[in-house]
């Protein structure tokens, strides 16, 4: 079986609003709670419990793909990586029943040396997944600094910190620089989370439902994006997600900047 | 009585040592070998408010960070946590 994922370009509709890419560009995730359908939840959950920890369930599930070919889902992947993603790493993570150890802080794969290109990972989890029963932790704002791996392991917690809990059917979408670990699970049944990655085939510039991307209510989530963690940090943050706020919208010359810097400076 | 070291990373958001503590962690050499140590995700505060708050404490600090760097053409790049306080105090070994 192919590792394509099969494409269709997406109803308008179904792409993600000038709002929701400027979130996704300023906290580097979107979460959707109970988004996938329960009767397809239920089919993947069926062959997630016989299934180990690995990257073959993508090509040896039969109903994996449905979750990422349904038209809701397909129209945020062409809004962040376009009609011809490509599909490179999947993996089934599985924590056990009482499993009282967290995963060390990581980034996943290694250094992203492009400008501004990304890979996002789309997080999935079939079956509801409360807190108590260690969905991943992520740490929002994070995925635009540089760090290598497990370079943040001795970092234990960080205000701001939150995790990726919710129903069945929940899908987060992350960007691929995204600070995150999987955590302890306390609960009596084994949590599963399938993981996705897919890059972009074509640069990724106004892919997504551009109205009113220059609208102020939509570039006030950038400007006041702030995470309190960011610290002294935070307007080099900001500088970055407006240098990629840029790039997503296509558009050059839009300046979401702290007061302005990268129209000042000449960026 | 037998003491061992406990290190506490306090990080904060600026260079001051008043300045609000973000990210903590703590590794315990008193605690026994099995032990659940402190875990990513596992608090939601910061232990101390600051570094001036665990020296009262009785915290010691052991080592500073230097201060950033910004390289001519990496001015806006952003990594690691900055400003990152290593702490130690001994203690008697837990029970």
């Amino acid at each position: 079986m192919s590792n394509r994922l099969n494409m269709t370009p997406a109803d308008p509709m179904h792409l993600l609003t000038a709002a929701q890419m400027a979130k996704f560009v300023t906290d580097g995730y979107l979460l959707l709670d109970a988004f996938i359908p329960q009767e397809l939840n239920e089919l993947v959950y069926g062959e997630q419990i016989r299934h180990s920890q690995g990257h073959t369930f993508w090509n040896e599930s039969k109903h994996i793909r449905k979750v990422f070919e349904l038209p809701e889902v397909q129209g945020i992947i062409q809004s962040l990586v376009g009609l011809e993603p490509v599909y490179d790493h999947s993996f089934q993570h599985i924590v056990p029943a009482n499993y009282p150890i967290a995963q060390d802080w990581h980034g996943d794969s290694i250094i992203d040396v492009r400008p501004h290109a990304f890979d996002i990972q789309l997080f999935y989890f079939s079956h509801d997944a409360p807190p108590e029963m260690g969905p991943t932790l992520i740490l929002p704002g994070s995925h635009l600094r540089r760090i290598n791996t497990f370079s943040l392991a001795r970092y234990k917690n960080i205000v701001g910190q939150r995790q990726l809990a919710g129903k069945a059917g929940t899908l987060a979408i992350l960007h691929h620089g995204m600070w995150h670990c999987a955590q302890p699970n306390y609960t009596d049944k084994t949590r599963y989370v399938f993981k996705l990655r897919l890059r972009p085939g074509q640069e990724q510039r106004g892919l997504f439902n551009l109205e009113g991307y220059r609208d102020p209510e939509v570039s006030r989530i950038i400007q006041q994006g702030y995470q309190r963690w960011q610290g002294n940090e935070g307007r080099l943050d900001h500088m970055q997600r407006a240098k990629l706020w840029r790039y997503v919208t296509g558009d050059d010359s839009i300046d979401v900047s702290f007061e302005g810097a990268l129209t000042r400076m000449g960026i | 009585m037998i003491l061992r070291q406990q290190i506490l990373f306090l990080h904060l958001t600026t260079p001051d040592l008043k300045s609000p503590a973000i990210a903590w962690s703590l590794y315990d050499g008193a605690a026994p070998e099995d032990a659940i140590p402190m875990n990513a995700g596992d608090s939601s505060e910061p232990p101390y408010k600051s570094i001036l708050h665990a020296m009262r404490d009785g915290w010691n600090v052991i080592q500073v960070p230097a201060l950033p760097q910004y390289p001519l053409g990496q001015e806006h790049d952003t990594g690691h946590l900055p400003y990152e306080y290593v702490l130690e105090r001994k203690v008697p070994i837990h029970e």
